[in-house]
């Protein structure tokens, strides 16, 4: 594997690994200030900052949730009100047909099963997973990731990528390394 | 953290409280009258009033132990506002004698010819009877003023010391001082108000009344912690995350009210039983479905609706306006919950009580609602102003101060 670091070989990124996350947060803003946006920073711990610096919008979740638990309420409640008033109406305890006070806690517990089902898988797809290859894994101190090292990786994908400028760049932001990453 | 301290006083609210004694003063004129007009109708207003001040005590007391039991940053926030409103459990005590006076207008089992000529009432004549009554009323009031008093203390000692053992001794008597919580509010829903109707009961009721108090207690918190964080020495401390948390946890409590009263709802209309059911054929008609619908739209479906969104509840006025509602319909729901039970002012009909004749009489319930919430708020001012805003002692402190500010 002669060729790994050819200049030629396909980039995924050029990542920056700091030694705390305060040198990352400062890194991420002023990269992002620069004009990078597809990058992104990997960290022992969640650091609510570092999701802000690199611009990390509010995600689909929390309105996918909301459609999905109407849905459900609705479904629910429409289900039981068709079964017991049009389709098969019995006359069950000398109640009403549309006994709506007992369609509610079917109601109810529909409502929290499509929305908490859809908060699960819609935040695993949402996320971007399954994902069975990451390129970021091809560097070598990346497991630092998991322990001490805070990184920020911008991508070859980015509109402003360029691998000799941002390299410097990365280097100008006081990391204790800079490498590139082969997708 | 001594200078800490002493930054956190804010002896102005004793004045700003001070003014709450007009309120008072009025409310008390309004129940002078009422007194002259209808003595039946007064206890029973006072009842309303009185229910309305002392669930936010207990509220805010059973708020308090399960703070010192979870942690977490809105316990540290809130907690001299708690203890300053369970700390007026000892006034609460004295402001019960009236409603001592008027057992015999408001409870029909205090009637001995009432109970001889009555099997059920004969039956539950070993609970409900006056000596049993009192005397539970004098056990509730021992222990709500002991556990109160006694996390006050230890506040305090924490606050003068910041010695661990304060710490430790609050968390412990909170324990078994939630199970005493439970038991007595159970008891006491059941003799001072699921009473007026004898022949009625639900086992849910008493769970009722647990969630209206910790709803109560939250919509009054919210409202004084948004007020003080406007003002010094409170002013900056307060952060989104802080009113983010506070706002989730008044939304399950807005979710929890609405899931317990129907509960009730449809286990007496399922069940459709004689005994059971007369309670909401007298809470729907004669125009009281009119305040239902309000309570469910009000209480329920509106601040519901509103508080599933991050940045309602993160905005402080929107915040205090949807527990200003909330509070409101805390005595919107006890005028709806008692004002039907017993038909005085009105004609015993056989729907019991008009909405149109109670409301003929509103104006005591308001009077009570003033003149004791007058006392009260005077009271809970006075008790903020006395001590630190916020527990600078606490071990999680700056833990609680950070949150959401890194």
């Amino acid at each position: 594997m002669s060729d790994r670091w050819d200049e030629k070989a396909p980039l995924y990124g050029i990542i920056a690994e700091f030694d705390n996350p305060t040198d990352l947060v400062v890194a991420a803003e002023r990269a992002y200030a620069a004009g990078y946006r597809k990058m992104d920073a990997y960290t022992p711990y969640p650091i609510e900052e570092v999701a802000h610096a690199i611009g990390h919008h509010r995600s689909l979740v929390p309105l996918l949730v909301l459609i999905a638990g109407v849905t459900g309420g609705v479904f629910a409640f429409v289900s039981q009100w068709w079964a017991a008033e049009i389709d098969y109406p019995l006359i069950i305890g000398g109640k009403p047909f549309n006994s709506w006070p007992m369609f509610i806690p079917i109601t109810f517990e529909v409502t929290i099963l499509f929305a908490a089902l859809t908060a699960v898988v819609g935040m695993i797809l949402l996320n971007g997973l399954p994902l069975p290859y990451h390129p970021v894994f091809n560097h070598k101190r990346f497991e630092r990731a998991t322990q001490d090292g805070f990184f920020l990786c911008i991508e070859a994908a980015d509109p402003m990528f360029d691998r000799t400028h941002t390299m410097n760049f990365l280097k100008s932001l006081n990391p204790r390394e800079v490498a590139e990453v082969e997708s | 953290m001594a200078d800490g301290q002493k930054s956190y006083l804010a002896p102005d609210l004793a004045a700003s409280g001070s003014r709450y004694l007009i309120v008072a003063a009025a409310g008390a004129a309004g129940l002078a009258a009422g007194w002259f007009i209808n003595h039946d109708q007064f206890f029973l207003s006072y009842l309303v009033g009185y229910v309305f001040w002392i669930n936010m005590a207990l509220g805010m007391l059973f708020l308090l132990m399960i703070q010192h039991l979870t942690g977490g940053a809105w316990g540290v926030l809130t907690r001299r506002v708690l203890e300053s409103g369970a700390r007026t459990l000892p006034a609460l005590a004295v402001l019960f004698v009236p409603v001592i006076v008027g057992m015999h207008s408001l409870y029909e089992w205090t009637h001995a010819d009432a109970v001889a000529a009555d099997k059920i009432l004969q039956h539950k004549a070993p609970y409900l009877n006056t000596t049993g009554f009192l005397t539970r009323a004098a056990v509730y009031f021992v222990v709500w003023g002991a556990v109160a008093l006694l996390l006050a203390a230890w506040s305090r000692g924490q606050d003068l010391t910041g010695r661990p053992e304060f710490t430790h001794r609050m968390r412990t008597l909170s324990g078994p001082g939630v199970v005493m919580y439970g038991l007595t509010v159970t008891f006491m829903s059941t003799d001072w108000f699921m009473s007026l109707e004898p022949h009625w009961f639900s086992t849910m009721y008493p769970v009722l009344f647990v969630v209206g108090q910790g709803l109560a207690a939250f919509t009054l918190t919210i409202i004084t912690v948004v007020w003080l964080s406007g003002r010094a020495p409170l002013a900056g401390v307060v952060t989104q995350k802080h009113l983010h948390d506070l706002g989730k946890l008044m939304l399950a409590f807005v979710l929890l009210w609405a899931y317990t009263n129907f509960s009730q709802f449809l286990i007496t209309w399922s069940g459709n039983l004689r005994e059971e059911v007369p309670w909401y054929l007298k809470r729907t008609q004669e125009g009281w479905l009119a305040v239902a619908l309000i309570l469910v739209i009000f209480h329920f479906a509106l601040p519901f609706v509103l508080l599933l969104s991050r940045k309602v509840k993160q905005n402080a006025r929107l915040l205090a306006g949807i527990a200003a509602v909330l509070l409101v319909m805390r005595a919107v729901d006890l005028f709806w919950f008692l004002r039907p039970a017993v038909p005085h002012g009105g004609g015993e009909g056989h729907h019991g009580l008009s909405l149109m004749t109670a409301l003929s009489t509103v104006w005591i319930d308001l009077s009570a609602l003033a003149a004791i919430g007058g006392l009260w708020m005077f009271l809970f001012m006075r008790g903020l102003s006395k001590r630190p805003l916020l527990p600078v002692n606490d071990p999680h402190f700056e833990e609680a101060l950070a949150h959401g500010r890194h």
